[in-house]
């Protein structure tokens, strides 16, 4: 069997289904047998779309997403996806062809050294050279993509690794002797952390993209059953717990709400599962939760004590974390909370995210995509670029059940969305797919769309057109004195996007006033033979509030510009 | 060079294996001593030594959880200042005329070292131990004239019977491990 026919049987024992990418020289050995295999390849028009796509598949399926690339520069194209990957921990295997091994460190054409160059970025890579070698290294990189804290792994596969023969075996040994995550909790962490929760006065749970991950969202409802305190969720961890629930005070951060920073500033203690300390949501971390003490759970042992000191560490999955300290909390009587809640609702009544703003006659995008969260509802997978309508679309979308919020947090990727949307309704088919992209993050990758209109991929972008890069454009505004330094986009002038999105194979619909957002919303949601674009005009000097400054205390938060909240006026 | 720490690691010898390392030390801006790598005991496996600053125990733990994280990384020993034996290897090349010649073979022996070859104006010595005796030894031999030297990182193994390589001993914590 050559090596291209082992790393096709391989990738079907493994049970993919799915393969996005897009062939070339030196992967051409493979794609010989991949068109005679049951794996559906999805060729996209860039590798970033199909790194992307693969990304997009893995959070909607939970499994294994797969993208494929040949050498050099399809391989660089692939880098953005897997750092983003990486950031967010998200499983996906790449797949690369690189150039003959003997011709390896020879410059040759189509030659990048894209394990040196994806060191830094995945969660581990492997370049093959001996066609036996094909089945052992895939099951390894499909095991640790998936297993411990997800992430990016890259396969690269020299090209006569590919048409040289081995004999198949299966399945293929892994000799993996230092890669052992720890799973379960220690129990008397977990006993000790259910003791410090009953003992608090303000306790919070603080949770994030790990809950997503482990599929813990169960165990979390449990947890909040058990001992009803409030809750926070960072970007990642959006719908992991019902925006609807009272306890839920929403997302922490930068642009979190004034309710949720308050949380955390105001806590004594911080129950953290699955997140990071990310400095998006700690900003200053020296005055970051300053009366808190720290219980941090995390499968990242690394994590713990990386950005913020713990007075508690918890290495292991979320979901046995917490199913196991609802099991220590069921034989405590915990403390209503009562007075603290009330306070974090006194926030969040007097400090709502958005109060409206003045009708000039234009669109607010956050009424937009308020509106599109409605009329789309809870059960819509919704996918994001990254900016302002990303922010807006955090806040405003109905985050109340889990596995549908995709989005680029830790690398804050713009053009992400499209291409991941794509991935998301090849994995989830019947489901509703709501790209919310921006005009500057749909022009980076929109070449996808022709990619879903051709596959039979439905899925809806709705582009926030607001014609700016307008969370750049939103600090310059606040802090380079509204000096716009290339931040106009022009997109009133060109491209025309219902053009660009009918050239493409899709459906186009533009909205530029508020009597025609309903009809274009539901005109989308009608249409399910093809992609539609829907583009809505919004006002360019709308901006993202709360707003904690890059740099600054949480404790600056502001809630409009110069508004800051009066932390005194509502009584602990 | 008091504040240092000593990091026994045992990793798989895979290609990229020592890139992967020193890589991560550049990208989370940790700092570094000296490195030195070698075989063990067991074909397949790598031991490398990693001397690095010691100012500060958080920046100890992440050096160490992150080297964990890394999937060629089998196991990390942090060998404890009276719980190790430490070396390092210098050459030294020094002028050495008939005048200075019987003072420098002098020096030699109150370190233990050897002349590993003889030329008519200079010597070159070997001089091992721990960092201290061999920067002793460097700073006694400075007056005469270094021509070159030529000085390793350090190489440490943990006073007793037990070795990072233990299998049954490794292979328990990992059935422990996980649950």
């Amino acid at each position: 069997m050559t090596g291209a026919q082992a790393l096709v049987k391989t990738l079907e024992e493994l049970g993919v289904e799915v393969a996005f990418g897009i062939p070339g020289g030196c992967i051409l050995p493979l794609y010989d047998p991949l068109f005679d295999s049951s794996i559906r390849h999805i060729l996209v028009r860039h590798e970033q779309g199909a790194a992307h796509a693969a990304e997009g598949y893995a959070m909607a399926s939970g499994r294994v997403g797969v993208c494929m690339a040949t050498s050099g520069p399809g391989a660089t194209n692939l880098v953005t996806g897997l750092g983003d990957a990486y950031m967010d921990s998200v499983p996906i295997v790449a797949i690369t062809g690189q150039v003959n091994s003997t011709s390896i460190g020879t410059d040759a054409f189509q030659e990048a050294d894209i394990r040196g160059i994806t060191f830094p970025i995945t969660k581990h890579n492997f370049l093959v050279t001996r066609p036996q070698d094909i089945p052992q290294a895939l099951t390894e990189a499909f095991h640790i993509a998936s297993t411990g804290r997800p992430g990016p792994v890259l396969v690269d596969v020299a090209k006569d690794a590919l048409t040289g023969s081995a004999p198949w075996s299966w399945p293929a040994p892994m000799r993996l002797p230092g890669y052992k995550p720890t799973l379960t909790p220690h129990f008397r962490q977990v006993h000790q952390a259910a003791a410090m929760i009953a003992e608090a006065k303000r306790p919070v749970l603080f949770i994030g993209g790990g809950i997503v991950k482990s599929g813990a969202v169960d165990e979390l409802a449990a947890v909040v059953d058990r001992a009803p305190m409030p809750v926070v969720t960072t970007l990642m961890a959006r719908g992991c717990f019902p925006d609807s629930n009272p306890l839920n005070f929403g997302m922490p951060g930068m642009h979190g709400t004034v309710a949720a920073v308050g949380a955390l500033q105001k806590a004594d203690l911080i129950v953290a599962v699955g997140v990071r300390f990310d400095d998006r949501v700690t900003g200053d971390k020296a005055s970051f939760a300053p009366h808190a003490k720290i219980i941090h759970a995390d499968i990242d042992p690394a994590e713990i004590g990386k950005n913020r000191a713990v007075d508690l560490p918890i290495v292991g999955d979320a979901r046995l974390v917490l199913a196991q300290l609802e099991r220590n909390l069921a034989d405590l009587e915990v403390p209503g909370w009562d007075s603290w809640i009330g306070y974090l609702q006194g926030l969040r009544d007097k400090y709502p995210t958005w109060a409206g703003a003045p009708h000039d006659g234009m669109l607010q995008p956050q009424e937009v995509i308020r509106r599109i969260g409605q009329m789309a509802g809870e059960d819509a997978i919704f996918v994001t670029g990254v900016g302002q309508h990303q922010m807006w679309s955090a806040h405003f979308l109905p985050h109340e059940k889990p596995y549908r919020w995709l989005t680029s947090g830790g690398a804050g990727t713009m053009g992400y969305c499209v291409p991941a949307a794509m991935g998301a309704k090849v994995a989830r088919p019947e489901s509703v797919v709501w790209g919310i992209d921006g005009d500057g993050c749909f022009q980076m990758t929109n070449q996808e769309l022709t990619t879903c209109a051709l596959n039979g991929i439905p899925i809806k972008i709705a582009i926030i057109n607001n014609q700016v890069l307008g969370m750049v454009r939103q600090w310059q505004t606040l802090f380079y004195n509204g000096r716009y330094s290339n931040t106009e986009l022009h997109t009133d002038r060109v491209p025309d996007f219902v053009k660009l999105a009918e050239a493409m194979g899709c459906v186009g619909l533009r909205a530029s006033n508020e009597d025609e957002v309903d009809a274009v919303i539901a005109q989308a949601m009608e249409i399910n033979d093809r992609p539609v674009v829907a583009e809505f005009i919004v006002h360019k000097d709308a901006m993202v509030w709360p707003m904690v400054a890059a740099g600054t205390s949480n404790d600056d938060i502001k809630y409009a510009r110069d508004m800051a909240p009066d932390w005194e006026e509502i009584t602990l | 060079m008091s504040t240092i720490t000593t990091l026994s690691v045992l990793v798989q010898d895979n290609p990229g294996v020592l890139t992967r390392i020193a890589g991560l030390f550049a990208r989370r801006a940790f700092n570094i001593v000296s490195l030195t790598v070698g075989p063990t005991e067991r074909p397949g496996y790598s031991r490398i030594t990693l001397v690095v600053p010691a100012e500060d125990e958080a920046v100890i733990e992440q050096v160490t959880k992150q080297l964990n994280k890394l999937i060629e990384v089998v196991k990390i020993t942090e060998m404890a200042r009276d719980e190790a034996v430490r070396r390092e290897l210098v050459l030294v090349k020094v002028r050495a005329d008939a005048a200075t010649r019987a003072d420098i073979l002098a020096l030699v022996e109150t370190f233990r070292g050897k002349v590993v070859d003889v030329a008519a104006e200079s010597l070159v010595i070997e001089v091992t131990g721990q960092h201290g005796k061999v920067q002793a030894f460097l700073s006694m031999i400075e007056p005469y004239g270094i021509k070159e030297v030529a000085q390793s990182g350090t190489v440490a193994l943990a006073r007793g019977s037990r070795a990072i390589t233990d299998r049954s001993k490794y292979d328990r914590r990992a059935k422990s491990q996980r649950g």
